[in-house]
C-alpha cells in the first residue's frame, strides 16, 4: 500500500470498487457539492470531482474536492492538461496531496471549442500520459520536473482515464500500455453501452497483462431516454451506444425509459463484473446523482466494505 | 439581324471570358460604370474548356467585394449566351440596362455612401 | 510559406479613414503565392478602396507597390526616396513586413491589410493547410513526418485521445486526427511496433515562442 486512498485499499482487498462522479457548479455555493454527495453517502469507494468537463467553467475541482473530504469522502482529483502549465500542475498536485487529497486522475481533457469559452488559449504544455509521468516522478522520485529534490512528497494514488471505443480502436489496449508504463494505477473507462466491444478490448488487455498492473474501473452510464441515447451516439466524440439499446428503450413507454436506462446499467455492470481483469465500476450518472444508490443496489453493491 | 441594343451598353471585347480579371471589372465601377456584366459562352461549351467557368467564379467574387463595399451585387452580372443567339444578346442588353436603371446611379460616382446593407437586402433608397 | 488571408475590406478602410494618401505595399514571397498580398491583389485593394472611397465622395491617393520581400532591410528600403510623400503605409505582406515598415520607418504608421495565419502549404488551387507551429525542436524523425504539435488540436505528443472518431478530430468532423495520420503513416513505414509504445518524453518549449522573441545568428554569415 502507497497512499492513504481509500480505493486503493478496497481494490488492494480485492472487493470489486465502486466509484462515481460529481460535477461542481457553475458558481459558488458550497451546498450543491454537499448535497450531491449526501445521495452518494455509504454507496462508492471514492468519488471524482471533474475539472471543468466540456470545457465549461465550474468551481475547481480542487475546492469541490475539500468540501467532499470533510464529509468524509475520498475524492478524486480530476486535473486536466488543457488549463495548466508543468509550474501549475506540480503547485496543484502539491496542494492537492497537503490538503489531504489521496486519488488524481490524469486526463488531457476536452478542447475548449466545445465549451462555454472557445475563445480561450490552451495550453498542453504536457499531455495525459505525462501528467502520468510528473505526478509519478514526484511521488516516488520525490523531485519536480527539473530534477530538483522537493521537501515532501505528494502521496496520490494515481489514476487516468481510456476510451475502449474511439479510434482507431487497434492501438486503445497498445495505449493502455503506454499509461502503465507511465506509472499509473488505475483507470476508469468511457461509458460502455457496446459491450462486446468492450470485451474485446479486455482480452486485449488481459493478454498484455496490463489488467495485473493497472486496476481496471468500468464506467457506466444510465441512460435517462431515448433522446439521451441518441444524443450521445451521435453528439459526443467516441462514444459508442449501439441501436440495440436505443431500440430497447424505445420498447418502454416514456415514462418508463428511465427505469428501463437504470435497468441496463445494472444488467452491464453484472456482465462486467463476471470479465477478467475488471475491477470495479465507475457510475457516471451525468445529473442523475440520485440514481447510483438505487443502481449500487440493483447490482448487489452494498454495502460498501469497511477499509 | 440589325438588332438594336441600348447605346448604353459599352463592350469590351476579350478573347475569352477566362481572360476577364476581377481587376477588370473593378475598374470599370471605379470609372463610373453603373453595372458591369460579363457575356460568356454557354456553359460546358468553353473553346478552352473553362474560360466561362472561371469568368463565373470571379463575378462572384465581385459580388462579394460589392455587398462589402455597400454596393448593390446585383451591378455585376454574369450571362451566357452562344455567338449565334443576336436576338438573346439584345434581351440581355435591354434586361441589365433595365435592371441598372431600376438601381439608379452607382453610389460610386454620386459618393451618397451605402446603398446596400449585407443580409438585408437593399437599403432604402433616399 | 507563411500563409495569410485579407483582412475584410470595411475593417481596412476603417483603419485607414484618417488618411488621403496612403503607400500600398504588396510582397512578391509567400503572400503573393497565397494569393494574399502579391501584385495582383495590391491592384485589386487598391481599386476596392478608391470604390469605397469614391462612394462616400471622398478622394484617396494610393501608390501601388509590390517589394521583392518585405522581410529584409534592402527591400524595405526601396520605398524610401518617397515613403516622406504619404501618411502611411497599408502593408499586405505577412506580420513581418508590416513591422519591418514600422522599424525603417519612424514616423509613418504601418498598417496591416492581412491577417497573417500559418505556416503551411497549398493542398489545392486556392486551399491552404497548416503544417508547422515553429517549436524550434523538430521531431519530424520520430512521428513519422507529421508533426502533432500543429496536427493534434491538443498538441499531444502521446496521442490519440479519446476524440479521435473515424480518422477526424473532435473539434471538426473537417479536421482529421492528426495521430490517425501518424499511426497510419507509421505503419506504412514499418516503424510502427518500435515508435508508438515509447512514451514520448515532456517537451521542452522553451525553443519554443514560449521562450520569448527567438533569434538566429550566423556567426559564419556576418558581415
Amino acid at each position: 500500500m502507497k497512499t492513504g486512498s481509500r480505493l486503493e485499499k478496497v481494490l488492494e482487498k480485492g472487493a470489486f470498487a465502486v466509484t462515481s462522479e460529481c460535477g461542481p457548479p457553475r458558481g459558488a455555493d458550497p451546498d450543491v457539492i454537499r448535497e450531491k454527495g449526501k445521495l452518494l453517502e455509504g454507496v462508492v469507494d471514492a468519488v471524482n470531482i471533474t475539472d471543468c468537463q466540456t470545457s465549461v467553467v465550474r468551481m475547481s475541482s480542487l475546492s469541490a474536492c475539500l468540501i467532499l473530504k470533510e464529509m468524509g469522502f475520498d475524492p478524486i482529483l480530476q486535473m486536466v492538461t488543457r488549463d495548466r502549465n508543468r509550474i501549475a500542475i506540480q503547485s496543484d498536485v502539491l496542494g492537492a496531496a497537503a490538503l489531504g487529497i489521496n486519488n488524481i486522475l490524469c486526463l488531457s481533457g476536452d478542447h475548449q471549442r466545445f465549451g462555454d469559452h472557445p475563445q480561450a488559449k490552451n495550453v498542453y504544455d504536457i499531455d495525459s500520459i505525462q501528467l502520468i509521468m510528473t505526478v509519478k516522478k514526484m511521488r516516488d522520485e520525490k523531485k519536480f520536473l527539473n530534477d530538483q529534490e522537493m521537501t515532501k512528497a505528494p502521496v496520490l494514488f494515481i489514476g487516468a482515464a481510456e476510451n475502449p471505443f474511439a479510434d482507431p480502436l487497434e492501438i486503445r489496449a497498445l495505449r493502455l500500455a503506454k499509461k502503465a508504463a507511465a506509472g499509473v494505477e488505475f483507470i476508469q473507462t468511457q461509458c460502455i453501452f457496446n459491450l462486446d466491444r468492450f470485451a474485446e478490448w479486455m482480452r486485449e488487455v488481459v493478454d498484455m497483462g496490463l489488467h495485473e498492473k493497472v486496476a481496471i474501473l468500468a464506467g457506466v452510464t444510465p441512460l435517462k431516454s431515448v433522446g439521451m441515447g441518441k444524443y450521445m451516439k451521435s453528439q459526443v466524440p467516441g462514444m459508442d451506444v449501439p441501436d440495440a439499446v436505443i431500440e430497447r428503450l424505445k420498447g418502454v413507454p416514456k415514462e418508463k425509459q428511465g427505469a428501463e436506462g437504470i435497468k441496463i446499467c445494472i444488467e452491464t455492470i453484472q456482465r462486467l463484473r463476471e470479465m477478467k481483469g475488471v475491477r470495479g465500476v465507475h457510475i457516471m450518472a451525468i445529473e442523475w446523482e440520485e440514481k447510483v444508490s438505487e443502481i449500487a443496489k440493483g447490482a448487489d453493491l452494498l454495502p460498501r466494505p469497511k477499509v | 439581324m440589325r438588332l438594336d441594343y441600348p447605346p448604353n451598353v459599352k463592350i469590351v471585347r476579350v478573347p475569352c471570358t477566362g481572360k476577364v480579371d476581377l481587376l477588370h471589372i473593378l475598374k470599370a465601377f471605379e470609372q463610373g460604370m453603373d453595372g458591369v456584366y460579363v457575356a460568356g459562352c454557354l456553359e460546358g461549351e468553353c473553346h478552352f474548356l473553362r474560360g466561362n467557368l472561371r469568368a463565373k467564379k470571379r463575378v462572384g467574387h465581385v459580388k462579394r467585394i460589392l455587398a462589402a463595399l455597400g454596393i448593390n451585387p446585383e451591378r455585376i452580372q454574369m450571362y451566357n449566351l452562344s455567338a449565334a443567339m443576336g436576338g438573346r444578346f439584345v434581351e440581355i442588353a435591354r434586361e441589365m440596362t433595365g435592371k441598372v436603371r431600376a438601381l439608379g446611379p452607382s453610389p460610386i460616382k454620386t459618393g451618397k455612401g451605402r446603398e446596400f446593407v449585407e443580409g438585408q437586402g437593399e437599403e432604402k433608397k433616399q | 510559406m507563411i500563409v495569410a488571408q485579407a483582412k475584410p475590406i470595411e475593417d481596412i478602410v476603417t483603419m485607414i479613414d484618417r488618411y488621403d494618401k496612403i503607400i500600398l505595399a504588396g510582397c512578391k514571397a509567400c503572400v503573393a503565392v497565397c494569393a494574399a498580398g502579391g501584385e495582383k491583389e495590391v491592384g485589386i485593394l487598391a481599386s476596392a478602396i478608391t470604390l469605397a472611397r469614391k462612394r462616400d465622395g471622398r478622394a484617396i491617393e494610393i501608390r501601388e507597390v509590390t517589394l521583392e520581400r518585405q522581410c529584409d532591410p534592402e527591400y524595405v528600403e526601396q520605398i524610401r526616396g518617397f515613403a516622406g510623400d504619404y501618411q502611411a503605409v497599408l502593408s499586405i505582406a505577412c506580420g513581418v513586413g508590416v513591422q519591418y515598415m514600422a522599424e525603417h520607418y519612424k514616423t509613418i504608421p504601418a498598417l496591416p491589410g492581412l491577417n497573417t495565419s500559418f505556416m503551411g502549404g497549398s493542398l489545392e488551387q486556392g486551399v491552404w493547410s497548416e503544417r508547422c507551429q515553429g517549436c524550434g525542436q523538430c521531431i519530424l524523425h520520430l512521428t513519422g513526418g507529421i508533426c502533432p504539435v500543429t496536427r493534434c488540436s491538443k498538441s499531444l505528443f502521446n496521442g490519440p485521445c479519446g476524440g479521435s472518431s473515424k480518422g477526424k478530430c473532435e473539434v471538426s468532423p473537417e479536421m482529421e486526427c492528426g495521430w490517425q495520420l501518424i499511426i497510419d503513416r507509421l505503419k506504412a513505414l514499418g516503424e510502427f511496433e518500435n515508435r508508438f509504445t515509447e512514451l514520448f518524453p515532456i517537451k521542452d518549449w522553451s525553443t519554443s515562442r514560449d521562450g520569448g522573441q527567438r533569434k538566429i545568428t550566423r556567426e559564419d554569415m556576418k558581415a
